[in-house]
């Protein structure tokens, strides 16, 4: 169980903690969903998410985009206290969600599928009463920001129908990076990806990290959760069974400490918690 | 329609993709190919009375159907359509043949249309009943009310203002009533709504798909409410375009319109899965239906003909429609 090579730096980007939950409760009558889960996101990492089905990874992703309200705990936010009342706080506060099935509109073009739901107008009258949008502005502006994700498409104004599954994907991830100001949230973004369309979306939220901004990633993958994470958050009935680095842990201890085949303090040098 | 593509090829070739990518251009060929054979088999079908004739005639039809696009973009449908214009009709004319003013009576009217719209687009959203079942049910209910209203009966409706929507302007010799402007001026500004603001791009989204627009928060009940009311408030207008044309208020009039607004918005390349499609589209298509029908009847061709080729027309652009939607 214990690591080949033990590394004494416990994540490659040890930064200051950007979102983080205290003993969250969630009960559905009498099923408890989680159990006083910690949590806590770095700023520039990559976080991973895992955990068997029904170990609370879905409770504690709703809990942080707002979806679900919990019963007890705390969430901070740069160190604030926040309350979401619905994913629209979550959103204005900074934070992006990514679903799994691929949320995009597909007849119409990329542009208006990065701007969906949050267009701009025209400057002026045309935009002020007419309520004119600027086409050509977000076109600008998504150019860029895929140019800067180093993201290849084909013509901005192709609809997102035109495109391959991964590169839809990619739109939904884009879009969450375009408009996180704090953190993006992934929940199983390759889940209905072939193999090279991953490696699409991987390289994206490579991308995004590179452009500072932390992100957590929900998958069952281990083999993309191995090659993409920096830490690694193991759920386990409702709680956080242990955080782990890629680097001083193997696959197996993951699925291990997922299954309660090992407890955390066997697996883990101290240095990963 | 790609950028890169086009850099490569020259500039008439960029404009010629433009053109097949959009979407109107079958819809086009379609319509020109029919004024080209009704104008080598009867000279007549050119004349610029006969033009405007078919303009004239298409207004009614080519009103709803503007409302009817809204509907179905959202991946609704309207059957209430014609129910609706005729219980503008029957207000508007009951109300000014008692006395009241013409101009008040016309826009209780409209109120009254925009009113049904607001009852199915609360049933829709709010309920989240089946716009097939909410609209069918609204047409049973205004059908049996405008029968008890008007005691089953027709009644003229010789009131100036109301009937204003049939007088003539001549523009360069062409001559138009003030219907088929005003219609025309609807189609200009519903076409800036959908394509021009951000209420538009927001009915292409929830009429493509729901959840992503609801994931990224546009309200979705609300959006599908204000279709609703709009489409309902063109369809009070439609009624003052029709006392314009016929000045009589029937409650049996104007039977087919559902089927002949879904005709022309079918016809005119939108989606019945919603999302895909426009306006432009559809004001070709209502043309083609009154180009059609003009022609056939100019050829002295039973009018069964004409359902019957309108019918093939419908299938044709639907089934046109699902194959296309296969290959994305």
């Amino acid at each position: 169980m214990a690591p080949v090579e033990p590394r004494v730096q416990a994540a490659t980007t040890p930064g200051g903690v950007i979102l983080e939950a205290r003993n969250l409760v969630k009960h559905y009558g009498h099923v408890t969903a989680l159990d006083g889960v910690d949590f806590e996101l770095r700023s520039g990492e990559i976080l991973a998410v895992v955990g068997d089905n029904g170990a609370g990874k879905s409770s504690l992703i709703k809990a942080l985009t707002g979806a679900i309200v919990p019963d007890s705990g705390d969430i901070l936010l740069d160190g604030q206290p926040i309350h979401f009342k619905g994913p629209l706080d979550a959103r204005k506060l900074g934070i992006e969600t990514v679903y799994q099935d691929l949320a995009v509109a597909a007849a119409l073009d990329i542009a208006s599928n990065l701007f969906l739901g949050r267009e701009r107008r025209r400057p002026g009258f045309l935009g002020d009463v007419l309520r004119m949008l600027d086409k050509k502005g977000m076109r600008a502006e998504a150019e860029r920001s895929m140019a800067e994700l180093k993201f290849h498409l084909p013509s901005i104004g192709s609809a997102v129908e035109s495109l391959s599954g991964g590169q839809r994907q990619g739109v939904a991830v884009a879009r969450a990076a375009l408009f996180a100001k704090k953190l993006a949230i992934m929940d199983e973004p390759t889940a209905a990806l072939g193999v090279r369309e991953t490696g699409q979306v991987l390289d994206l939220i490579r991308a995004i990290r590179q452009r500072g901004l932390p992100v957590v990633l929900i998958s069952h993958n281990m083999p993309n959760v191995f090659e993409i994470a920096d830490r690694i958050h193991i759920m386990r009935l409702g709680r956080r069974a242990a955080v782990v680095s890629p680097k001083t842990h193997t696959m197996a201890d993951v699925v291990a400490i997922m299954t309660g085949a090992a407890k955390f303090e066997e697996a883990a040098s101290p240095q990963a918690g | 329609m790609n950028s890169a593509s086009a850099l490569s090829f020259g500039r008439t070739s960029r404009i010629a993709a433009k053109f097949v990518g959009t979407p109107s251009v079958g819809p086009l060929l379609v319509l020109l190919a029919f004024g080209v054979i009704f104008s080598l088999t009867n000279p007549r079908f050119l004349a610029t009375q006969n033009l405007s004739i078919i303009l004239q005639q298409t207004v009614i039809i080519g009103t709803l159907a503007i409302g009817q696009t809204l509907i179905i973009l959202t991946a609704g449908i309207d059957l209430a359509v014609g129910a609706i214009c005729v219980l503008g009709t029957i207000l508007a004319g009951k109300l000014a043949n008692s006395g009241y003013d013409p101009v008040a009576a016309m826009v209780l009217a409209v109120l009254a249309c925009s009113a049904a719209g607001v009852a199915a687009g609360s049933l829709i959203s709010g309920l989240r009943l089946p716009p097939f079942i909410v609209t069918l049910g609204i047409l049973g209910i205004i059908t049996a009310a405008l029968r008890l209203i008007s005691a089953g009966g027709a009644f003229s409706v010789t009131d100036e203002f109301l009937g204003w929507t049939g007088n003539t302007v001549r523009l360069n010799g062409f001559i138009v009533t003030y219907g088929v402007i005003i219609m025309l001026l609807l189609y200009g500004m519903v076409w800036f709504l959908l394509n021009q603001t951000q209420w538009g791009r927001h009915v292409y989204a929830v009429g493509n798909n729901p959840e992503a627009a609801r994931l990224v928060g546009i309200p979705v009940g609300r959006l599908l409410l204000s279709v609703y009311v709009l489409a309902a408030f063109i369809y009070g207008i439609a009624a003052w375009l029709a006392l314009g044309r016929i000045p009589n208020a029937d409650p049996n009039a104007l039977q087919t319109a559902n089927l002949d607004s879904i005709t022309a918005v079918v016809i005119g390349g939108t989606s019945l899965f919603g999302g895909r499609g426009g306006l432009i589209g559809t004001l070709i298509g209502a043309l083609i239906v009154g180009v059609l029908r003009n022609g056939l009847t100019l050829a002295g061709i039973d009018p069964l003909w004409q359902d019957l080729i309108t019918g093939i027309l419908v299938i044709v652009a639907v089934a046109l429609d699902q194959l296309t939607r296969g290959r994305r």
